[in-house]
C-alpha cells in the first residue's frame, strides 16, 4: 500500500526539493505591447482590440517604447544586466487564443539576463535567488468554455475575447533554487511577494494578483537527500513538474506543499515523475496534469522578421537605472527605524501590506504610530468585515492623516473619530465635512459641561460624597454621566476637572 | 543529407496544422525530399564565423509611443468571424491544454 | 477616336490636367477593355467599378472646381490581391481567404486614396505570392496576353497581364523572390522591387516578412517612377519602414530619357548567365549592354559567387517564414472554417481544404527548417548565405554603380509545364532572388523579343539600398534607346486580343 500523497514535512525529511519559478507582470502601459489598442482590464469583450492585436492578415506589430522602459528598469531592479542588442522571436503554436498563432516573446536574446536578488523572509533571514532573465513578451486572449461543467473538458463550445491578447507581460524567470528544504515553501513566497512588491514600486505595473497581472508558474522537483556528510549538490536532479497559473501568495505555498506531497509519495513507492505540465485547483488546493503530449511541443523559435533589434543607449540605461527604487526589504528595515516600530508592529504592517498606506498617511502630516493605529486597528477591522483589503477601502492616507489632526487638535475625541471615520467611509466626505454634518465635535464650552456636570452631581448625591471623602476615582460615574448625557462629545478630562471642582477637592 | 519520410512528413503537417491525406503523404515527401537535398548545401557554405543576417538593411529601436490609437468597434472586429456568439469567436470544443 | 488605354499613365495623367479627358471616361474605358479581353486572361478576381467610378467622378469633380490634386489623381490603377483593401473582398489568391472583407487598409491602398486614383480591382496572384506562374491561384490561372497558353510570370501575374493587355495603365505587385520582376520580364513590361523598408508592408499580407517588398509596375520606366512616388515613404505602422525621403525617381527617369550615361558603370554580374539561360534572352541582354555602351556607360564585369548558394538559401527562409506568417488562417477569426467536433480537428481540416499544394508545400518545408534540431543547418545556414550574398553585392558596387542580367533565364513557359516539378519551378527566379534577399532594389525592363520564340525578354538592373533612383535613370536610358527603334513600347507588339462582344 502507498499513500497518494505525502505530508510536506514527510516529503521534506528525505527528499531535497529543487525549485524554480516564472513570474509574468502584466505591464500597466496605456496600450498593447504592439499596437495602440487601449490595455485595460475589464471592457466589453473585443472592444479594444485591432487588426494588429486580431491578427488580421496583412497587419504588424510595432513596439511599445514605454513597455522597453518598464521591462529594463524592471530588469535592472533585479540586478539583471541590459542587453546591448536584444531581440525578438516567434513562439509558434496553435491556440485559439493565440490571434497570430504564435506568440511574440523573446527568446535566445532576452533584453535582461542574469540577475540575482535578496528575499527576505518573515525571520529576517535573507536569501539570494539567480535570476536567470526577464523579457519581453504579448498576453494572449482570453476563452470562456460554454456548457458542460463550465470547465475546458467536455464544454460544447468555445468564446474567445482578445482584449487581453498582445497586452504586454514580462517574464521573470528564475535559475533553479537549491538548499531550501523545508523553507522551500516560504521562500517561493517570499520570492513571488517580493516581485509584487518591486514591480508596484517602480510603478510598472498594479502588481495585482488577483486580478492576474501577476501570474506565476512553479516549477518543482525533488531528489533523495544526500546521506550525512556528502555533498547534496552531487545528487542529480529529478524530473520536475510544472504547476501553471498559481495566483496568489498562499497558493503558492500551497501547491508547493501539495507537489512536494505527491512527488515524494511517487518516489518513495519507486515510481517515476513525469515531466509535464500541471494546474493548480484553488478549490481543492491541489494539481492535475494538463494534457499529457506524445512529445515536447516543438515551438519552432526564429528571430520576429517585422520586428528590429532593441539597443538601448548605455546612457539611457544608466538614466533608468537612476529611476529604481530601493529593495522593498532595505526599504522596510529603514521605515521601521524611522518610525520606531518594534518588530512585531512592523511585521503586522507588512503581513497586512500596509507599507504603502503608511507611507503615504505618514507623508500627509501623521505620526508613524498614529497612521499605524488606523490602519491596523479600525480600518484593519472594517477590511475584514467587508471581505476586502485595505488598499480597497474607500478612504485615503490623507484622510486618515486628516482625521488625526482633528483628533491631535482637540475637535474630536477617539470615540467621535471612529464616528467620523465611518462617515468617511460611506462616502460622506472628508473627515472634516463629515465632523460638521453629523456635528461630531467635542463640546468645549465649560459653562455647558458645569451645567451637565452640576445635574449628574444633583442626581447622585452619594457619589458626590464620596469623591469629597477621598475616593476620587468614584468621579468615574459622572464622567460616565456627563459623557451620556452629551452623546459623547465632550473631552472627559476637562468633564473630570469640572467635577473635581465642584466637588471641592483638587485632581 | 536527409531526405523527409513519410513520417516525418505526418509529424511536420501535424504541427502545421495540415490534415494530410495517404496519397498527399506519398506525394509530399518525395517532392520535398528532393527540395530538402537541393537546399541542404547553405549549411556547407557559411562557417562559424560568418553572422546571420535577420534584416537586410540594419536598423534599430524602432519604437511605438505608448499613445492610445481607436481600436475597431465590437460589430466590426466580429464581422468576419465564422461563428460569433456574446461579442466573442466562437470555436468548437476546445481539448483540455489548460484547465 | 482615342484609345485611350493605349496611353502611358504619365500621358493620361497630363491629358487629365489639360482637360482633354475626364478621370471617368479614361475609368469607363478600362472597364470596358476588362470586359472585352478579361475572359480569356482572367488578370482580374475582383472588380470594383462604382468604387472606381465614383473616385474618378468625385476627382473631375475637385478638378472641375480648380481644386489642387495630386500628380496621378484620375489615372485608375490594379491593385494585387495581396494588399488589404478595407471594404473590397482581399484574398492574396487563396480559397482560404475567399469572401472576406478587411475592416482596414493597407498604407499603401491609403497612399493611392490619397492619391486619388481610382481603383479599378484586385488581381490574379499565386496563393500568397508562392510561385513563379499564377498557376498556383485558389482562383486559376492568369493567361499571357502575349500566348494565352503560356504563363503570365508569377506570382504578380494578374497585375503584370494587366498591363500587358492594356487593362490597366499602372498596377500594384510585391516581390519576395522576383513576383513583381519575372512577371515583368515574361509580359514585356515594367516592374520595381524597391529598396526593402522603402515602401511599407503595413497591409500587405506576408509571405516572408524579411524578403517581401511592395512595388511599382507599369509599361513604361516613366510610369513606374510615378506609382513609385505614390506608394513609397516612412510608415509607423510597419517597423521595417525607413525614416527617409522616397527616392527621386521621377527626375531620375526624366534624367535618364535623356540618354546620357556617360560615368555611369554597369556591372555584369558572371554568376546570372550562361548554362540555364535561352539564346534569344542572352542576344536581347548582350544588344541592351551595347546600347548603355553607346550612351557612354562603361560595361564592367563582376563575380558574386555566393549567388551559387542563393536559390537555396531563398527556398529556406521564405518557406520558414510562410509557415509562420500563414499560421493565423486558423479559422477562428476570419476566413474559411471546415467545422469538425472540436476546434483542433476544424483547424486541421481548414487548412487541408483552403490552402492548395503550392502553400502546403512550402509550409510543411518551412516547419522542418524551423523545428528543433534543424534550426542551425537550416534556417540559421540560410541567414549566414545571406551574409555572404550581402558582401557579394557590396564588393560589386564597389566596382559598378548598378548591376545587371537577363530577369528571367527563358520567356515564359506554357502553362502545366513545369507544375508537376517544383525545383524547375523555382529556376525561374535565379537572377531575381539575391536581392531580395539582401534588400536591395531592382526594375525589370522589356529589352526585345526572343527570335526564337517571338516572346518579351527583361532586362535587369539592380542598385545599392537605398539607390531606387539609379534604376530609372539607367533604365529610363535603355528604354528611351529601344522605343526609338521600335516605334513605341514594347506592348503595342503584342497581339491583339480577341475582344468580347
Ligand atoms: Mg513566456
Ligand atoms: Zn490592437
Amino acid at each position: 500500500m502507498s499513500a497518494q500523497s505525502l505530508s510536506y514535512a514527510e516529503a521534506m525529511e528525505d527528499f531535497d526539493p529543487v525549485f524554480g519559478i516564472e513570474v509574468h507582470v502584466e505591464l500597466n502601459t496605456k496600450t498593447k505591447m504592439f499596437c495602440g489598442c487601449a490595455n485595460e482590464f475589464g471592457a466589453e469583450p473585443n472592444t479594444q482590440v485591432c487588426p494588429v492585436c486580431l491578427g488580421l492578415p496583412g497587419s504588424m506589430p510595432v513596439t511599445n517604447e514605454k513597455a522597453v522602459e518598464s521591462a529594463i528598469r524592471l530588469g535592472l531592479a533585479l540586478g539583471c544586466s541590459i542587453r546591448e542588442s536584444s531581440r525578438f522571436a516567434r513562439k509558434n503554436y496553435f491556440y485559439p487564443d493565440l490571434a497570430k498563432d504564435y506568440q511574440i516573446s523573446q527568446y535566445d536574446e532576452p533584453t535582461c539576463y542574469e540577475g540575482s536578488l535578496d528575499v527576505v523572509l518573515d525571520d529576517g533571514t535573507v536569501v539570494e535567488i539567480g535570476i536567470e532573465r526577464a523579457h519581453m513578451e504579448e498576453d494572449a486572449g482570453k476563452n470562456t468554455h460554454v456548457g458542460g461543467s463550465g470547465g475546458i473538458q467536455g464544454a460544447d463550445y468555445s468564446l474567445v475575447d482578445y482584449n487581453r491578447g498582445g497586452v504586454p507581460l514580462v517574464e521573470i524567470v528564475t535559475k533553479p533554487i537549491e538548499g531550501m528544504g523545508e523553507r522551500t515553501a516560504e521562500v517561493a513566497r517570499a520570492y513571488v511577494a517580493t516581485i509584487r512588491d518591486i514591480v508596484r514600486g517602480l510603478g510598472i505595473s498594479d502588481g495585482r494578483m488577483d486580478q492576474g497581472s501577476v501570474r506565476a508558474d512553479v516549477n518543482l522537483s525533488l531528489r533523495p537527500k544526500a546521506p550525512a556528510g556528502e555533498d547534496q549538490s552531487a545528487v542529480p536532479f529529478g524530473k520536475r513538474s510544472e504547476t501553471k497559473n498559481v495566483n496568489s501568495l498562499r497558493a503558492i505555498e500551497k501547491a508547493i506543499h501539495f507537489e512536494a506531497g505527491r512527488q515524494a509519495a511517487l518516489l518513495s513507492d519507486g515510481r517515476p515523475v513525469v515531466q509535464e505540465t500541471r494546474h493548480w485547483h484553488e478549490d481543492t488546493e491541489s494539481t492535475t496534469p494538463g494534457r499529457s503530449k506524445e512529445e515536447a511541443e516543438d515551438y519552432r523559435y526564429f528571430p520576429e522578421p517585422d520586428l528590429l533589434p532593441v539597443e538601448p543607449s548605455r546612457e539611457w540605461v544608466e538614466e533608468l537605472r537612476g529611476t529604481i527604487p530601493e529593495h522593498p526589504a532595505k526599504m522596510r528595515a529603514r521605515l521601521k527605524d524611522e518610525w520606531g516600530f518594534s518588530d512585531l508592529e512592523m511585521r503586522d504592517v507588512v503581513a497586512a501590506d500596509a507599507i504603502g498606506l503608511l507611507v503615504a498617511t505618514v507623508e500627509a502630516g501623521a505620526k508613524p504610530q498614529a497612521a499605524r493605529k488606523w490602519w491596523m486597528g479600525e480600518l484593519a477591522r472594517v477590511a475584514n468585515e467587508q471581505e476586502t483589503t485595505l488598499d480597497a477601502l474607500a478612504v485615503t492616507p490623507a484622510d486618515i492623516a486628516e482625521l488625526q489632526s482633528l483628533v491631535d487638535s482637540g475637535r474630536i475625541n477617539d470615540k467621535l473619530a471612529r464616528q467620523a471615520l465611518a462617515g468617511v467611509l460611506a462616502g460622506e466626505g472628508s473627515p472634516t465635512a463629515v465632523v460638521e454634518t453629523r456635528g461630531l465635535e467635542v463640546v468645549s464650552d465649560d459653562s455647558a459641561l458645569e451645567a451637565a456636570v452640576d445635574e449628574a452631581l444633583a442626581a447622585q448625591p452619594d457619589v458626590l460624597a464620596k469623591i469629597q471623602d477621598g475616593k476620587v476615582q468614584a468621579a468615574g460615574a459622572i464622567v460616565g454621566a456627563v459623557m451620556k448625557a452629551t452623546r459623547g462629545q465632550a473631552d472627559a478630562g476637562r468633564v473630570r476637572e469640572i467635577i473635581l471642582q465642584r466637588a471641592g477637592v483638587e485632581g | 543529407m536527409s531526405s523527409l519520410e513519410r513520417s516525418d512528413v505526418a509529424r511536420l503537417a501535424a504541427l502545421a496544422r495540415i490534415d494530410m491525406t495517404d496519397d498527399d503523404l506519398d506525394r509530399l515527401s518525395g517532392q520535398l525530399s528532393a527540395i530538402v537535398d537541393a537546399v541542404a548545401k547553405v549549411a556547407e557554405v557559411a562557417g562559424t564565423d560568418v553572422p546571420a543576417t535577420s534584416h537586410p538593411i540594419p536598423m534599430s529601436n524602432v519604437h511605438r509611443p505608448d499613445e492610445v490609437r481607436p481600436s475597431l468597434p465590437q460589430e466590426r472586429a466580429l464581422a468576419a468571424a465564422p461563428e460569433a456568439d456574446e461579442g466573442r469567436f466562437r470555436v468548437p470544443q476546445i481539448l483540455g491544454e489548460e484547465a | 477616336m482615342t484609345d485611350w488605354t493605349r496611353r502611358t499613365a504619365a500621358e493620361m495623367a497630363a491629358a487629365l490636367k489639360a482637360g482633354e479627358v475626364t478621370s471617368v471616361e479614361l475609368t469607363q474605358a478600362h472597364l470596358d477593355r476588362i470586359a472585352a479581353v478579361d475572359g480569356p486572361i482572367h488578370a482580374f478576381l475582383h472588380l470594383d467599378p462604382e468604387g472606381a467610378l465614383a473616385t474618378a467622378r468625385k476627382v473631375d469633380e475637385d478638378r472641375a472646381a480648380g481644386v489642387e490634386l495630386p500628380a496621378l489623381a484620375g489615372v485608375p490603377i490594379a491593385v494585387k490581391d495581396v494588399l488589404v483593401t478595407e471594404g473590397l473582398p482581399t484574398t492574396a489568391g487563396s480559397k482560404i481567404l475567399e469572401g472576406w472583407i478587411p475592416p482596414y487598409d493597407s498604407t499603401v491602398s491609403a497612399n493611392l486614396k490619397a492619391a486619388r486614383m481610382p481603383i479599378l480591382g484586385k488581381t490574379n496572384m499565386d496563393e500568397f505570392a508562392m510561385g513563379s506562374s499564377t498557376e498556383h491561384s485558389g482562383y486559376g490561372p492568369t493567361h499571357n496576353p502575349w500566348d494565352l497558353d503560356r504563363i503570365p510570370g508569377g506570382s504578380g501575374g494578374g497585375s503584370a497581364a494587366a498591363l500587358a493587355s492594356f487593362e490597366a495603365p499602372l498596377a500594384i505587385g510585391s516581390d519576395t523572390g522576383g513576383s513583381i520582376r519575372q512577371p515583368a520580364s515574361v509580359t514585356g513590361t515594367v516592374g520595381v522591387k524597391p529598396t526593402y523598408g522603402g515602401v511599407s508592408r503595413f497591409g500587405a499580407i506576408a509571405l516572408a516578412s524579411s524578403l517581401d517588398q511592395l512595388g511599382p509596375c507599369g509599361r513604361t520606366v516613366l510610369d513606374t517612377a510615378l506609382l513609385h512616388e505614390v506608394m513609397g515613404g516612412h510608415d509607423p505602422k510597419d517597423a521595417t519602414s525607413l525614416d527617409e525621403p522616397v527616392p527621386a525617381c521621377v527626375e531620375a527617369a526624366m534624367q535618364g530619357a535623356t540618354k546620357d550615361l556617360t560615368g555611369v558603370k554597369v556591372g555584369v554580374i558572371k554568376e546570372l548567365s550562361g548554362e540555364g539561360y535561352q539564346a534569344g534572352v542572352e542576344q536581347r541582354f548582350e544588344e541592351a549592354l551595347e546600347r548603355l555602351k553607346a550612351m557612354g556607360a562603361e560595361i564592367v564585369e563582376v563575380s558574386c559567387p555566393s549567388f551559387e548558394f542563393a536559390l537555396a538559401a531563398y527556398y529556406l527562409i521564405l518557406p520558414s517564414e510562410a509557415s509562420s506568417n500563414l499560421a493565423k488562417f486558423d479559422s477562428v477569426r476570419f476566413g474559411l472554417r471546415v467545422e469538425k467536433e472540436t476546434v483542433e480537428k476544424t483547424m486541421l481540416a481548414t487548412r487541408a481544404a483552403g490552402f492548395g499544394d503550392e502553400v502546403k508545400r512550402r509550409i510543411i518545408l518551412g516547419t522542418y527548417a524551423l523545428s528543433a534540431g534543424y534550426y542551425d543547418a537550416y534556417y540559421g545556414s540560410a541567414q549566414k548565405v545571406r551574409t555572404l550574398i550581402q558582401r557579394d553585392f557590396a564588393a560589386a558596387f564597389e566596382s559598378a554603380d548598378v548591376l545587371v542580367s537577363p530577369t528571367t533565364p527563358t520567356t515564359p513557359f506554357k502553362l502545366g509545364e513545369r507544375l508537376d516539378d517544383p525545383l524547375a519551378m523555382y529556376l525561374n527566379d535565379v537572377a531575381t532572388i539575391p536581392a531580395n534577399l539582401a534588400g536591395i532594389p531592382g526594375m525589370s525592363l522589356p529589352s526585345g523579343i526572343a527570335p526564337e520564340d517571338g516572346l518579351p525578354v527583361g532586362f535587369q538592373i539592380l542598385a545599392p539600398a537605398h539607390e531606387d533612383a539609379r534604376l530609372y535613370r539607367v533604365g529610363a536610358a535603355l528604354e528611351a534607346s529601344l522605343t526609338e527603334e521600335w516605334g513605341g513600347a514594347l506592348t503595342a507588339q503584342a497581339p491583339e486580343l480577341e475582344v468580347a462582344e
